[in-house]
């Protein structure tokens, strides 16, 4: 057995601390050490995307990431994004523009087009296409993922635009 | 009313908040341990030893088992008991299990199983289709084969005549979420599975058979799958029975899950086919007669391969009326994982095969392939003119295409655009430009008819809420909330006030596999039978206690209306409560008026059938064979959609896996039998870059003739035959490059469409 590294890390705002061995993965340590199972385990070489999180500010495939390349690092999952009781635009709009089916993909691919907002607070149509490559779906066809990313994206720059009485966002509709 | 609502998926919150539990996700209790399998190397041989010392040497190793640790059953088969779990005296493919490790961790499992060693002495192995044929590896004693009239004949008198033959690679169904199995060990020998399966009958049958137990002493529970398409009909049942052997030997939970390249090594994928045709036809492009002979490679095991062999021949026809057909299918066995079901079952590929044979049609004759198509058209349903039969005898009575295809041609603007397109191409000598028309017909019901039954359990609780359970699984296609919407419109019920419940063998049994397009069908059907049961028994209560007649009270947005007086449907619930009125009821439903004869090939299998077109326009460049989809339109019918947003979300996602599985989603085998397309890296699933520029999804509006719930039409499936129309348009786009037929093979990958370029620039 190899020996272990101490590591510090936050995760979604909170402090861990932990030894493991220098091939752990960040998706073991997530999942199985801290017990956060909102990134999935999809294809473990960096293809499909499932496993997104963003690392100090840059989205990463968790699956080919070491726990101790993140020494020190900030990690936000889905978990940090929102909550049911507090959806952030992004969760909102993929729940009403069904921008998910089975729902595997789900998690990384919002961490994904948060962080795509980001970068780009508002992606042409081609831009989000191109964006979001890297993350696959093999039930919707894209089409409701990209709506809920252009729906959430108008919701974000709309309150942003409409300061300070804008508090949460406003639900928006349901699609067709 | 709760059905006919676009509402978004029930677990939707769940799974943008990353809360929704997959299997993988369940909190394991403590010791729980982890199994991999090693496997062979070998794609055909004889085992002669197996060498585990270091295996059982490895950090974490628990315990090692091979064939001979098996107490009972060593069979994971669905159909003919022809799959061991864990190889005997020999291997049949490269991937198949060889033994299995039990160890405190899945990678230290995984580690352990690397270390194996088999002694295999080789034998020849049987990899293609004509390898297959030349050793006579088949299954079943030889062809089956439908006829109608007479094709040979009406094939020797037919104006004209075409010939050729095509090759339909497979598909890897690549469900986000791999193959995954937890089993618990209870007291006195029982066992609670949760597994990543279409199918918990068949996980908790073959569970007990491997245990030695009545199935009474297994349960299990599916919330829901990440993904299954087909690939989790049977493909789950080794994972789900190693780890209840294991959990009964070493006394712990036992939790496997496929690592993806394993996964993809190890289970079933669609079968490939070759099609070989031979059409007669008159000036005017209408089929005379056809005759086609499809080749499916089915692998190692049967698995589903016959019924799926004949639901392509079932679909050979696709939406044309055709006097004189022979279908021939010869059902070979190979050295290869064993083909499975995937989403429509066999019918795309019989349906790629006559839509070839249209496409060639169209090219020989200078035709446009929705004119060539429409000419061909079974009548139209409620059109005066008397309806024609399938070649397997059935009466064609709900066919709508003719409506629909005037309705998507007039939307898509197919006469511009292809005008345009021709102009564009006259103009442009590097991106030519493909625009192509497919529509789709296919069979709803279960060719094996007795699996056209659903169960389900609905309980009403004193405060009025409701507990719902069916046999269905979820998979990401809406069935629970379909479901729910069906329950709350027949209690008068928000739909808040249902429960959705995990699909569990303890609460519904002997259930069939959610598959065929089915779960709603059936499981919608048996829902409605439990609440009427039970709206029924409040009813008369309430018309006891109140008086009236039971059939006057109405239920209605949550509350109950008896003449005068109006109770909250709580209310209502605790009166009948109060009164000792069973609560809980039981609903079932068995498809009506189909009867099969595979054999004879004679019948009425399916219960009606589902329609759509699509039009889809490709730009592709000829220097390199890459192509693009520009603009795909689709108009689908899903009856009195139950619910609209998740038919789209059906009929689009299907498209583009269609698309994908007949463009760029290419299986390589290589010369010993080694799948060497095991990962995404190598494997290419349509991407959101992939997806059209331009894509106009719309259902078509018609109430199913059939009556189904709510006249609903069931949407799994069908829909990913749109797809076929992207392969059209790139045969087309291939086609303005000379005055050649292209005839492209599937997956039409940019070398494919690269080379058939070159073929038709040189004739």
């Amino acid at each position: 057995m190899s020996k272990k590294t101490h590591i510090t890390l936050k995760v979604n705002g909170k402090s861990e601390e932990f030894l493991a061995e220098p091939r752990e993965l960040l998706i073991y340590t997530l999942r199985e050490r801290l017990n956060i199972t909102g990134p999935h385990i999809g294809c473990e070489t960096s293809h499909c995307g499932a496993c997104t999180v963003t690392v100090d500010g840059k989205s990463v495939k968790s699956c080919t990431m070491f726990a101790v390349q993140a020494e020190g690092a900030e990690i936000t999952t889905i978990e940090g994004i929102g909550t049911p009781d507090s959806l952030h635009p992004l969760q909102e709009a993929f729940k009403e523009h069904h921008g998910l089916q089975c729902g595997y993909c789900t998690p990384g691919m919002i961490t994904r087009a948060a962080k795509l907002l980001e970068e780009n607070p508002a992606p042409s149509e081609e831009e989000i296409r191109f964006g979001m490559a890297g993350n696959i779906c093999r039930c919707t066809g894209y089409q409701n993922i990209v709506k809920s990313i252009q729906a959430a994206a108008a919701e974000m720059n709309s309150s942003q635009s409409s300061s300070s009485e804008a508090v949460g966002h406003k639900t928006t509709e349901a699609a067709e | 009313m709760s059905h006919a609502k676009p509402l978004p998926h029930d677990a939707a919150a769940l799974h943008v908040t990353g809360a929704a539990r997959y299997v993988d996700d369940i909190p394991t209790p403590a010791g729980t341990l982890h199994i991999a399998f090693g496997l062979s190397e070998v794609a055909h041989g004889t085992l002669d030893a197996l060498d585990l010392a270091q295996v059982h040497a490895a950090p974490g190793v628990i315990a090692v088992l091979t064939a001979a640790d098996l107490p009972h059953a060593n069979d994971v088969s669905p159909s003919a008991h022809d799959e061991p779990l864990l190889a005997t005296d020999r291997v049949h493919y490269i991937g198949q299990p060889l033994f299995a490790v039990v160890a405190t961790s899945h990678l230290a499992a995984r580690r352990a199983a690397r270390l194996g060693r088999a002694e295999i002495t080789k034998a020849p192995a049987i990899l293609t289709i004509d390898e297959a044929l030349a050793a006579g590896s088949r299954f079943e004693e030889g062809p089956r084969i439908y006829t109608k009239g007479d094709a040979e004949a009406a094939l020797a008198a037919a104006p004209r005549r075409l010939q050729g033959s095509m090759e339909i690679g497979g598909q890897e169904h690549f469900y986000l979420e791999g193959q995954a199995a937890l089993a618990l060990p209870c007291d006195n020998g029982d066992m609670i599975v949760h597994s990543s399966t279409q199918h918990p009958t068949e996980i908790q049958h073959k569970v007990a058979e491997a245990l030695g137990t009545p199935m009474h002493s297994v349960r299990v529970e599916v919330r829901r799958m990440g993904g299954g398409f087909g690939g989790k009909e049977s493909q789950g049942n080794a994972l789900a029975v190693i780890c209840a052997i294991a959990a009964q030997q070493t006394g712990k939970p036992c939790k496997m899950r496929y690592d993806r390249d394993d996964d993809m090594v190890i289970t079933g994928k669609r079968h490939d086919f070759r099609i070989d045709y031979d059409v007669g036809f008159d000036d005017e492009g209408r089929i005379c007669a056809v005759d086609f002979t499809q080749y499916a490679r089915c692998g190692w095991a049967q698995d589903l391969s016959l019924p799926v062999a004949d639901r392509a021949m079932l679909h050979a026809d696709n939406a044309y009326a055709m006097p004189h057909v022979r279908i021939t299918s010869h059902r070979l066995k190979t050295n290869t994982q064993s083909a499975t079901a995937f989403r429509g079952f066999g019918g795309p590929q019989g349906m790629v095969g006559i839509e070839r044979v249209m496409d060639h049609i169209a090219h020989s004759l200078s035709l446009d392939g929705a004119e060539l198509r429409r000419r061909n058209y079974y009548p139209e349903m409620d059109s005066g003119t008397p309806p024609e039969t399938t070649p397997y005898g059935q009466p064609v009575t709900d066919f709508v295409l003719r409506g629909l295809t005037q309705t998507l041609l007039d939307s898509a603007d197919y006469d511009a655009r292809r005008r345009k397109l021709a102009e564009w191409n006259a103009a442009n000598p590097v991106i030519k430009r493909g625009l192509a028309f497919s529509p789709v017909k296919f069979g709803i019901s279960f060719t094996l008819t007795h699996l056209n039954q659903a169960g389900a359990l609905v309980h009403i609780y004193q405060d009025g809420s409701v507990h719902l359970n069916h046999g269905g699984t979820e998979m990401g296609q809406g069935l629970f909330q379909k479901c729910a919407q069906v329950a709350a419109s027949r209690l008068g019920l928000p739909l808040e006030a249902i429960k959705i419940t995990a699909t569990d063998t303890a609460k519904v049994p002997n259930t069939s596999a959610t598959a065929a397009s089915s779960g709603t069908d059936l499981n919608g059907m048996a829902v409605a039978a439990a609440c009427d049961t039970l709206r029924g028994r409040m009813a008369e209560h309430l018309a006891d206690t109140h008086g009236g007649a039971a059939t006057d009270i109405t239920f209605a947005e949550g509350k109950v209306t008896i003449g005068d007086k109006v109770l909250t449907f709580a209310e209502a619930a605790q009166s009948a409560y109060g009164a000792r009125i069973s609560l809980s009821a039981t609903g079932f439903y068995k498809t009506p008026d189909i009867a099969w004869d595979r054999i004879k090939g004679e019948g009425q299998p399916f219960f009606y059938f589902a329609y759509g077109a699509a039009v889809t326009e490709v730009a592709v460049d000829t220097l390199t064979g890459e192509y693009r989809i520009l603009r795909a339109d689709l108009l689908h019918d899903a009856g009195a959609s139950l619910n609209p947003a998740l038919d789209i979300g059906q009929v689009e996602g299907g498209y583009i896996q269609g698309a994908g599985w007949l463009t760029t989603e290419e299986l390589v085998w290589n010369d010993e039998g080694r799948l060497t397309t095991h990962a995404p890296s190598t494997y290419k699933i349509p991407a959101c870059s992939d997806r059209p520029e331009v894509f106009n999804v719309a259902l078509w509006k018609g109430a199913n003739p059939a009556q189904t719930i709510y006249r609903s039409k069931a949407v799994g499936e069908p829909p990913l035959m749109l797809g076929i129309s992207a392969l059209l348009a790139l045969s087309d786009a291939v086609a303005a490059c000379g005055s050649g037929y292209p005839a492209l093979n599937a997956p039409a990958t940019p070398e494919q469409v690269l080379s058939a370029i070159t073929e038709v620039q040189g004739t």
